[in-house]
């Protein structure tokens, strides 16, 4: 139960006087500052200050980005709620929805790996069944420092701890993700989670509708002084001294979660909620000021009544905290106890708060007194918008794709280094820590050669419950192509999320992302974020692919070291009959082998570059839209009149790594053939598939009807990788693959 | 066949039993919350896998001790068939109800993967249409499964014919590559004297619809249903 | 009144956890280090004034229905 009013007299916190240096400490700038005083007409309490410090904060106003998230394209007919909800929604038919958001935890997984991730795959799920939608997949992107690093394997065992820590017990299967490797991110390692789920198109709960004179409600985990000011921590670059804020961090309760996700489920079959909004970033004061923006109205709150879990809290702690696992809900007037009934069953704290009211204020009383009365439209509509100053990013040196060459060894030596880097070396280390088949739906999950649902796919296959449609789901991003040339780049990113879902025969929906950039106030950074958005926008505009959610991380900094670019695109698609779902493994013996799409043989920041020449050089590959477009829709015709049996698309090492991992899923080799150069095999050509098929003249005369470019590479069979009759087992690549995180980790 | 399942707070697994118990028994499942204090009379009880309590204090531990479990040695003691998977097995064993314990996986990681398991006797209810010998793969996802018994204890079970499934390579070879926890003797599940319960660390719900990995857990749950019928 | 509880796997016992720390500790230098086992401690408030004995007697009876795992934990009550 609640902790009721302690009726003891009004404490005294020695709270100081707000003063431009104190606002600068709660990262207000001057200007700032002095915007604050005129909203309030005097001088703002400690409480008031803090409220519109986070409130303004980067993390909660995006007031650097917000500008450029404008020009995204965000509609298609089946988006029911694009941005500015707690999750993007789309229309899946038969009166179902899917719901999905991606974000970061990024700082909080450096200070502190374990809960830090953990938190924020806590922090995601709750924002998806926030608009009432059951969890029903997780998927992870992760980018870590070079391995050689001293702290990134620290990390590492930390995040991926966390997450499984906290998704397993959840019991939503954690179904996919990518993990890469790079200096960039020694110091700023991403942790970016995202969860799927669906609803009826009936039931779906927003922020939005709340009127005047209805019960606040707060239900959830109890407050305490974790993460206090953790938005602001996030709106900041790291330095030195970003270890000492470790106790900022806040801890998670899978446990409660899950409880809190049951009693949310069954409270909203019930009609007794106008508006919720999950704690997150800023908790209990973004939430209030969201319902209350949104709903054109005022919230006075008693914090007396709020669950607390420390003793002598002050209201400036309460407004600010962060802990987890928590809840508000405006109440149809009249439903309190039906709702606290079902709270109770799931052991879960419920107190009403406060009420809504007329005169759009944030009202905040406690130990009898008022420490809060302010406006409540400024904070959300007059927050700092920046059009920050940028400089376009340097054009990249084209190189000349033809004077590189194998290493000694030729093709198969190649190979078998890219097989072993870290960028495309196994991570069966990771996921294998991850529970992915719970909830008995996973057809496609994590990895090449899948221990779990034993198949592998582009993207993750997950089946929906009493239906034969399954969504697929997908995160990619290639940071080396954003730092080149950031619009081709941020073009790549949405391509690839499209190529993967098509390759599984799925169509592709909308996307979410998680927008990972360093310090905006460099120009040179700046410029990044504005062109990858530029590429990304058009990339989803002519795939007709548009972006529902989305989070943005700045700051990605340390001692001034920016991250690369990287904005991670998370894409949802759909199949309509799991029948058809087409993974990446080879199914028999004696299929054809086609190339789909152009080669030219590019070789600029492709991976071979990186790890055989030793060099990060030259441009992007170049992804013509109109093609990938084309291209996708063929691959999926295939699919869907089954003239195709295996489909995997073409990204990092190009084309020999893989057909390699087409045999590694399936166990079953290939022997092709084809120019014998390094472009040629490693060459990172966009909007590309490898294709194996029973029926090659059926193949043959479809792509001949509809255009498209195919080039015939030989055939499965063996278990060898026979490329130009250069031969290696499937066993040895497979041992190759599977060897260096293990070894990394536990040396 | 009747089945109750027992669903508490942290309890993950109770949608893909029922989902099982529909397409082998074509009955619902009853879940009964365990706040209830009613279990009907069910010709099975089910112990699902999750995270009761979340794995708080030890993994089962404040379940076995949970008013709802008093009813569930009850109807165990009069003779009602119990299967415990997972986090249900560590409740059998908390209530004392089968004997041993389970530890940390000896990697200290929670491991979700398919193993590979061999049937050490036809000779119970929930074995009898699998033969001796039987492999079967299905997937495992647990952090505490380390199956450990004093020495009697493990000689009670092996000489009393209790031991269910051990953990073994695809050519039925129990060796120490395929044991993923560290459990004694690769045990993966047991019996009860009376073989009327089964508790064990393997998920096959996982492994029962047209669309899962493979239909391998299907022969036990028929065997349920054919003893029941 | 102030009980704690110190809950200690039972030697012979594979103590996986206590392992990984050793093994740890070894690779930050620190020498001489034996075995290392883990275990947890429970706190718990009773109320001011009851009998110590009494106290003693629940706190026992907690711990072999709930706290420890008698088949391969003991236990050890400490009362203030």
């Amino acid at each position: 139960m609640a902790n009721t009013a302690k009726k003891i007299k009004t404490p005294n916190f020695n709270e100081p006087e707000v003063t431009k240096e104190l606002s600068a400490t709660f990262g207000l700038n001057s200007d700032e500052h002095d915007l604050m005083l005129k909203i309030v007409g005097r001088t703002p309490t400690y409480t008031e200050a803090g409220i519109f410090s986070v409130m303004w904060s980067e993390h909660c106003s995006y007031k650097s980005s917000r500008f450029h998230l404008k020009k995204l394209p965000t509609e298609a007919p089946w988006v029911i709620d694009g941005p500015g909800e707690n999750a993007g929604v789309i229309d899946i038919g038969d009166g179902q929805a899917a719901i999905f958001k991606m974000e970061s935890h990024n700082s909080p997984s450096f200070i502190e790996p374990y809960q830090g991730a953990a938190t924020g795959v806590g922090g995601i799920m709750r924002d998806v069944f926030t608009m009432g939608a059951r969890p029903i997949a997780n998927i992870n992107a992760l980018r870590f420092g070079e391995p050689s690093n001293e702290l990134t394997k620290h990390i590492i065992s930390g995040v991926v701890g966390g997450i499984a820590g906290y998704g397993n017990c959840m019991g939503v299967p954690t179904v996919g993700g990518e993990t890469n490797f790079h200096a960039d991110y020694n110091g700023n390692p991403l942790v970016n989670a995202m969860t799927v789920g669906i609803a009826n198109t009936d039931k779906i709960f927003r922020a939005a509708g709340a009127g005047i004179n209805q019960p606040v409600v707060y239900i959830g985990a109890k407050t305490g002084r974790d993460g206090i000011h953790g938005a602001t921590m996030s709106s900041a670059e790291f330095d030195d001294e970003s270890e000492s804020k470790r106790p900022t961090v806040q801890v998670g309760d899978p446990f409660t979660e899950k409880l809190l996700l049951e009693a949310c489920l069954e409270l909203m079959k019930q009609d007794a909620i106008i508006s919720i909004q999950d704690m997150g970033a800023a908790g209990l004061t973004s939430s209030s000021v969201e319902i209350a923006a949104k709903g054109n109205i005022g919230v006075e709150l008693n914090l007396d009544h709020v669950p607390q879990r420390e003793e002598m809290m002050s209201p400036y702690e309460i407004m600010l905290s962060e802990s987890q696992e928590r809840m508000l809900l405006i109440l149809k007037p009249g439903k309190e106890e039906l709702a606290k009934s079902i709270m109770e069953k799931w052991d879960i704290d419920f107190a009403v708060i406060g009420k809504t009211t007329k005169d759009q204020r944030l009202k905040i009383n406690m130990y009898g007194k008022c420490w809060c009365d302010i406006p409540v439209p400024p904070l959300v509509d007059e927050a700092p918008e920046y059009e920050r100053p940028y400089i376009k990013s340097k054009k990249a040196e084209e190189i000349e794709n033809n004077s590189y060459n194998f290493p000694e060894g030729g093709v198969i030596e190649a190979l078998k280094t890219l097989m072993e880097c870290p960028d495309l070396a196994s991570k069966r280390w990771i996921w294998e820590q991850y529970d992915s088949l719970v909830r008995g739906e996973t057809i496609y999950g994590p990895g090449i050669a899948n221990t779990q649902s034993e198949r592998a796919a582009d993207a993750a296959i997950v089946k929906i419950y009493e239906t034969k449609k399954a969504l697929a789901i997908t995160s990619d991003c290639t940071p080396r192509y954003c730092k080149a040339n950031p619009v081709e780049g941020g073009k790549q990113a949405v391509a690839e999320s499209y190529r993967n879902i098509c390759a599984t025969g799925a169509t592709p929906l909308a996307v979410t992302n998680n927008l990972n950039f360093g310090n905006p106030e460099v120009p040179e950074i700046m410029g990044q974020f504005v062109e990858c958005l530029e590429g990304m926008g058009k990339a989803c505009k002519e795939l007709n692919y548009p972006i529902v959610s989305g989070n943005v991380s700045l700051y990605n900094a340390t001692n001034g070291n920016p991250i690369s670019p990287t904005p991670v695109i998370g894409g949802v698609g759909l199949i309509q009959d799991i029948n058809k779902a087409t993974g990446i493994g080879f199914t028999s013996e004696d299929e054809i082998i086609y190339v789909i799409g152009k080669t030219n043989g590019h070789l600029g920041q492709s991976l071979f570059l990186r790890e055989i020449a030793k060099q990060e050089e030259g441009n992007s590959p170049f992804v013509d839209l109109k093609e990938e477009r084309k291209n996708g829709q063929f691959i999926r015709k295939c699919i869907d009149i089954k003239a195709i049996s295996a489909c995997h698309d073409i990204s990092d090492g190009g084309i020999a790594v893989a057909v390699t991992e087409m045999a590694l899923a399936s166990n079953i080799g290939a022997k092709i053939s084809g120019e014998d150069s390094a472009k040629f095999w490693f060459g990172e050509d966009q909007s590309r598939y490898i294709i194996s098929t029973k029926t090659p003249e059926e193949f043959e005369k479809i792509a001949d009807e509809n255009n498209i470019e195919i080039l015939k590479i030989g055939s499965t069979g063996g278990n060898e990788i026979s490329i130009n009759n250069n031969n290696i087992s499937i066993k040895t690549l497979l041992e190759i693959n599977e060897a260096w995180l293990p070894q990394y980790m536990a040396g | 066949m009747k089945t109750s399942i027992i669903v508490f707070p942290g309890t993950k697994c109770e949608k893909d039993m029922a989902m099982d118990v529909e397409k082998i028994s074509g009955r619902k499942a009853n879940m009964i919350w365990h706040k209830e204090t009613d279990i009907g009379n069910p010709d099975i009880i089910i112990l699902p896998g999750g995270f009761s309590y979340g794995d708080y204090l030890r993994c089962g531990a404040m379940a076995a001790h949970s008013p709802i479990m008093q009813e569930v040695i009850k109807k165990a003691k009069n003779g009602t068939k119990i299967l415990g998977v997972c986090n249900g097995f560590q409740m059998l064993v908390e209530t004392k109800l089968l004997p041993g314990a389970l530890l940390h996986n000896r990697t200290l990681k929670f491991i979700c993967k398919q193993v590979n398991l061999r049937t050490e006797t036809n000779n119970s209810p929930f074995t009898q249409n699998m033969n001796k010998g039987d492999i079967i793969k299905v997937p495992i996802a647990h952090g505490e499964g380390n199956y450990f018994a004093d020495e009697k204890t493990i000689k009670t079970l092996e000489d009393n014919d209790r031991i269910a499934f051990k953990y073994c390579n695809e050519k039925g070879e129990i060796d120490e590559e395929s044991n993923p926890n560290g459990s004694i003797n690769n045990i993966a599940g047991i019996f009860s004297e009376d073989k009327k319960i089964l508790g064990m660390m393997p998920h096959p719900e996982n492994s029962i619809l047209d669309y899962q990995a493979n239909q391998n857990g299907k022969s036990l749950f028929e065997g349920i249903l054919k003893e029941i019928a | 009144m102030k009980v704690t509880v110190k809950i200690m796997l039972k030697n012979g016992v594979l103590d996986p956890q206590g392992k990984a720390i050793e093994h740890a500790l070894g690779g930050l230098g620190f020498e001489g280090v034996g075995e290392v086992r883990q275990g947890k401690v429970i706190t718990l408030e009773m109320e001011d004034g009851m009998d110590k004995e009494e106290v003693h007697a629940q706190v026992v009876r907690m711990c072999e229905s709930l706290l420890a795992n008698p088949v391969i934990e003991d236990y050890d009550i400490e009362i203030i």
